[in-house]
């Protein structure tokens, strides 16, 4: 199968790839009350408990804006973009036993899996991106010009997430102890990653550090254009991200063509 | 000839295992490492399907035929051998594939029929056909949840079937709902199946098999032994399951009639003449609607049997069951019989049967299954033929003793 023939394959199934977005969000919320709107309530909730504890309790001192919400802001831009991150990695990561049955019983192009992964998840993203910048505007933020970049960033996010995902998630059909580890690793990588504090808070050798960490990049990019409303500031390192990431996800997908047997057989 | 619709040839399928996961990685890149252990579950398998046919595959559980079936369907992919396919497949290995307890049984139509490559449209076009078959009336737009099993395997197996394929894989999957569900679903293959559509089925129904039909495959350990009509592969397939559990040789040769017949058994017990005989005793091969006949069956017993049991099955000409009982059911299980007896079975009954060829096979077992202890199994041990001399025309394979009264108000 080449190249076309897998974009061919998954315009024949756009129409299976929309329905199981959709459907993925109506059965979530199927017999709630509030449906989607918890969606943007659990990250809102938990924005609202970090901002509390730090910003009013522990009163944290918060350099760089004006705003007495400034650290809420911060708070949530940046988890914003974890977010969309750990959500894609998440679910690639068992994508494979998920849809074993799918797999094993239906001949479909198995591409449009990590395509449906990708759409519902940028679905939530979107939702909770446009809340975010509602409440922003509510704490008297207007929507920066810098805002045209989000889309660019959001873009270098999905690619490196699914990448990381994929091959991951592909590893994982054999070596089931991925999907053990990973959760665990990720709650490292959340507190690595300076969201909850800026990275300027730390000392000096651990900054150094950082600069290996890919989704700092990221989240400070997040952070950059909601937050303090100007272009990301490393948008060098922002493009190397770019084509790393797209290198990466290249890989996950030449290993997905060629590994794709092996996992139907393993399931 | 006609134009092949499937043909395997030489497919192999292994399964490999390797020491570390790792080197499994390294072969994706085209590093040759050796597994470390290699389950075989397909061994050269070929054979060819033609347009039109109706191809049962059979086999016992682990033979490979659901394997073979996901390989033909595409999801697996062969380890060796090529594989060529013309035309749209549906394949309905298992029913209700996707489907979501949530959702309504529409919105699940929608979804499972995308899954098979359908788009928005033309599933708007499919509906009323699916909710017509589906008999599903309101519930069709209420959530899956709250369908009984027997529902959810009528929508399912609507939508697979909604639209009629070139070639059709079934896996099973038939023996849904309610017999009168599955005579629907069974006439809607049937109907497929007349307008051209090319069948594929595993099935252990031997009934579904015959009449559904026109060539058996069957299948052990990876390999296909055997290959004809339904009808003799089924008797086959019948004795290859007796001789595993009796570890004994079975013996098919040419009858008579043309047919292949299979006698199976460890012997201990074994048919040593069959007739057909009439009221005055007169031996009869042919015989006509409603006469009162008497079966003789001789046995020879070779080894002390503290049970034996005798049972007889008389098909019709396409191999299809019409009756058949054995001395367990009928509580004459004989009890100690002696090396060197000689006992005689007499079965009158009235030929009650439709007119055509007849065959009987006759089963010498402990109990009431082949099974446990299959002395002798005997394939087309006697035909006969049933004539219509003194009955009004009737079809069927049955004679019934009608009594039509017509009254007018």
């Amino acid at each position: 199968m080449n190249a076309l023939a897998l974009l061919r394959g998954i315009w024949n199934y756009r129409h299976f790839v929309f329905s199981s977005i959709a459907n993925e969000n109506r059965a979530r919320f199927a017999r709630s009350k509030l449906g989607w709107l918890w969606m943007i309530l659990n990250p809102l909730g938990q924005a609202l408990v970090l901002a509390l504890v730090l910003s009013k309790v522990l009163n944290a001192k918060f350099p760089g804006i004006n705003n007495e919400y400034a650290y809420a802001m911060y708070l949530l831009s940046g988890s914003l973009g974890w977010a969309l991150f750990s959500e894609i990695t998440t679910r690639c990561l068992t994508l494979f036993q998920d849809n074993a049955n799918a797999l094993k019983k239906i001949n479909f192009p198995r591409v449009t899996l990590p395509i449906i992964v990708v759409g519902s998840a940028l679905l939530n993203h979107l939702l909770l991106a446009f809340c975010t910048l509602g409440i922003f505007i509510m704490l008297g933020q207007a929507p920066p010009l810098a805002l045209l970049w989000l889309p660019v960033v959001m873009l270098i996010n999905i690619a490196f997430a699914l990448g990381l995902g994929l091959l991951l998630g592909i590893i994982n059909v054999f070596l089931r102890d991925i999907s053990q580890a990973f959760p665990m690793l990720l709650q490292f990588w959340f507190w690595m990653t300076p969201i909850v504090y800026q990275s300027t808070m730390l000392p000096e050798s651990f900054t150094q550090f950082m600069r290996y960490n890919p989704m700092f990049y990221i989240v400070k990019s997040y952070q950059d254009i909601l937050t303090y409303q100007i272009p990301p500031a490393y948008s060098d390192d922002l493009v190397w991200m770019a084509v790393g990431s797209l290198g990466l996800l290249g890989v996950a997908f030449i290993i997905f063509r060629r590994a794709s047997s092996d996992i139907v057989d393993e399931l | 000839m006609s134009e092949h619709k499937i043909r395997l040839t030489n497919i192999c399928k292994s399964y490999r295992k390797y020491s570390s996961e790792w080197l499994r990685v390294g072969t994706w890149f085209g590093i040759p490492f050796k597994p470390k252990q290699q389950a075989d579950v397909l061994k050269n398998v070929s054979f060819q399907i033609n347009q039109g046919d109706a191809v049962a595959l059979v086999g016992q559980n682990g033979a490979g035929k659901s394997t073979l079936l996901k390989i033909i369907t595409g999801t697996l992919q062969p380890s060796s051998g090529t594989l060529e396919v013309n035309g749209r497949i549906s394949a309905i290995l298992e029913l209700g594939m996707g489907f979501n307890p949530e959702l309504s049984g529409r919105d699940n139509v929608y979804h499972s029929a995308g899954l098979m490559g359908f788009s928005h449209a033309e599933v708007d076009a499919l509906i009323p056909d699916v909710l017509s078959f589906s008999e599903l009336n309101e519930y069709f737009e209420k959530p899956l949840r709250v369908y009984s099993s027997g529902m959810q395997m009528r929508l399912a197996f609507s939508v697979a079937t909604a639209v009629r394929p070139d070639l059709l894989i079934v896996d099973e999957a038939l023996s849904v709902g309610d017999a009168y569900f599955q005579h629907k679903s069974f006439d809607r293959i049937r109907q497929y199946r007349e307008q051209g559509t090319t069948l594929l089925f595993v099935s252990h129904d031997p009934g579904a098999v015959k009449a559904l039909c026109n060539r058996a495959i069957l299948m052990e350990d990876g390999r296909v032994i055997n290959e004809g009509s339904p009808d003799t592969i089924m008797d086959f397939y019948n004795a290859l399951i007796a001789e595993k559990e009796n570890a004994k040789s079975t013996q098919v040769h040419y009858h008579d009639s043309g047919k292949l017949q299979t006698v199976s058994g460890t012997g201990e017990a074994r048919v040593e003449t069959i007739g057909l005989f009439d009221k005055t005793g007169l031996s009869k091969e042919f015989i006509h609607v409603g006469e009162e006949v008497i079966l003789r069956v001789q046995v020879k017993v070779y080894a002390d049997l503290p049970k034996l049991v005798f049972g007889l099955l008389i098909k019709d000409r396409l191999g299809q069951d019409i009756f058949g009982t054995n001395t367990y059911h009928t509580n004459q299980t004989y009890s100690d019989a002696k090396a060197g007896d000689r006992l005689t079975f007499a079965v009158a009954f009235p030929a009650n049967l439709g007119t055509g060829t007849y065959s009987i096979t006759t089963a010498l077992v402990s109990s009431d299954t082949h099974l446990e202890n299959n002395y002798e199994w005997r394939d087309l041990a006697l035909i006969f033929n049933v004539g219509n001399l003194n009955k009004d025309y009737f079809i069927g394979c049955n004679w019934l003793p009608v009594n039509i009264e017509i009254t007018k108000q």
